[in-house]
């Protein structure tokens, strides 16, 4: 399962490596993303917010859309299907491969946007640095929980609108998890309680996948 | 003969409970010490919470269980689970309503960012994301499998919002009927009305997922015999010289 896993993650980053949306279209999205947060915050807000955890976060949660989708779109070009159904991969190995592929391009882009909050929105450096080991965790269960719910919508015409729809609810917790962390990392408070529950969820996600995968992917 | 006696008795049954609740709750209960009238929504709010959280909900899950173990894989079980989510989606929106109506003169908001509050608008999140990716797949087989996986994700929510009280600091009240220790908190005709407004909602819901389950089979049906109309139709369009 390990193997497969490690080939499939090797796969997607291959195919992203070559391509280059993350860098050319992905990681300008959150950047701008981050800009208009700071924007609809006003000149006054941005530079000193509490919110920033929260809006770098927000902006994650669509990132995560746009590479659960991108990498749906890829998995149902014509021949795609049918040559990893050949193979006879198991199902766990495969949702465990393109979790890791994701999770991958996550912490990457969420490293260069959470640069990004410092600059922009004042963050503190030595806090982010503190923070960024449950960043990790929260982005990991947010590639489990979007690979899941990505096979979840399928791949036919209506996919693009239900991904959101399907993957938003089981994100909140993650987002509140995350940004509770975070300001607590930033500007203190409880800290452990919101580490459990990203560890849980990143858990949970996981396990079910492993589980249900192969039944989402069945033809 | 028996099924049908129940299945005849279940509405009527039903409406009188709902309306000894009604009349309990409204004329012969005491109001509260502190809350006044406003205590009396305590025989609506947490019955409709039970149904939409525990009852309903439950029946989708375990119904998406059974689909997805083998042996119990029927389109019957799938039907059974579309049809309890819809009666959630209700209860869950309701036991919003009825919370807010109470919120709003307690804690003078109609809505608290609290974690019982948050996470059950979640779960309802939850279920109508259900129904839409319901509507979203033609294929029977397909859109059974998908959305009772979907349905045992989204039950994850549920212990999350019952233990959200034990768990977080919340503006709602933790366990009211029962303590930790399982003593009883509420007694006399009090204890009695919120008994009966527990049964009363919990028939309401099998009455619903009974009409609902019958009208969506009574759809399918006619769907598929469209369908055997229309090839027969095309059949003999076909033979015509």
């Amino acid at each position: 399962m390990i193997r497969i896993a490690l080939l499939v993650a090797g796969k997607d980053l291959r195919i992203e490596g070559r391509s280059r949306v993350l860098l050319w279209q992905v990681v300008p999205f959150g950047a701008m993303a981050l800009l208009l947060a700071g924007l609809a915050l006003g000149p006054t807000q941005a530079g000193h917010s509490r919110a920033a955890p929260g809006l770098f976060y927000l902006v994650m949660l669509f990132v995560t859309l746009l590479m659960v989708a991108r990498s749906r779109a890829i998995e149902s070009r014509p021949g795609t299907r049918a040559s990893i159904d050949t193979l006879g991969l198991d199902p766990a190995g495969i949702f465990l491969g393109k979790t890791l592929a994701l999770a991958v391009e996550l912490w990457v882009t969420g490293a260069l946007l959470l640069a990004g909050t410092v600059v922009v929105l004042h963050t503190s450096l030595h806090g982010t640095l503190v923070g960024a080991p449950n960043v990790v965790v929260t982005l990991g269960a947010l590639a489990a929980a979007g690979v899941l719910h990505g096979a979840l919508s399928g791949s036919n015409e209506g996919a693009a609108t239900l991904l959101p729809m399907l993957s938003l609810p089981a994100f909140s917790p993650l987002l509140i998890a995350g940004e509770r962390a975070y300001s607590a990392v930033l500007h203190g408070g409880a800290l452990w309680e919101w580490w459990t529950i990203s560890l849980v969820a990143m858990a949970a996600y996981l396990g079910l996948g492993i589980l249900l995968y192969g039944v989402l992917e069945e033809s | 003969m028996m099924k049908q006696l129940v299945a005849r008795l279940l509405g009527p049954l039903t409406l009188l409970l709902l309306a000894l609740t009604f009349w309990l709750g409204l004329w012969v209960t005491p109001p509260d010490r502190v809350q006044g009238n406003l205590v009396r929504l305590v025989y609506v709010h947490p019955a409709i919470a039970w149904v939409a959280l525990y009852v309903s909900f439950g029946t989708a899950t375990i119904a998406s269980v059974l689909y997805l173990w083998g042996r119990t894989r029927s389109l019957t079980v799938d039907r059974v689970a579309a049809c309890a989510m819809e009666v959630s989606t209700v209860f869950i929106v309701l036991t919003l309503i009825t919370g807010s109506i109470w919120g709003r003169p307690t804690w003078g908001v109609w809505w608290a960012w609290d974690a019982r509050l948050t996470s059950t608008a979640i779960l309802g999140v939850f279920a109508l994301a259900y129904l839409a990716l319901r509507r979203a797949i033609d294929d029977v087989e397909t859109r059974a499998r998908r959305s009772a996986v979907f349905a045992i994700i989204a039950a994850i929510n549920v212990p999350i919002i019952h233990f959200s009280v034990v768990w977080w600091k919340t503006l709602h009240q933790g366990a009211t009927v029962f303590t930790s220790n399982r003593t009883l908190l509420i007694h006399g005709v009090q204890a009695w009305t919120l008994l009966v407004s527990f049964v009363a909602f919990t028939l309401l819901f099998a009455w619903l997922l009974r009409a609902r389950y019958r009208l969506q089979a009574l759809r399918e049906a006619r769907g598929a015999r469209t369908l055997v109309e229309a090839l027969e139709q095309r059949r003999r369009e076909g033979a015509r010289p």
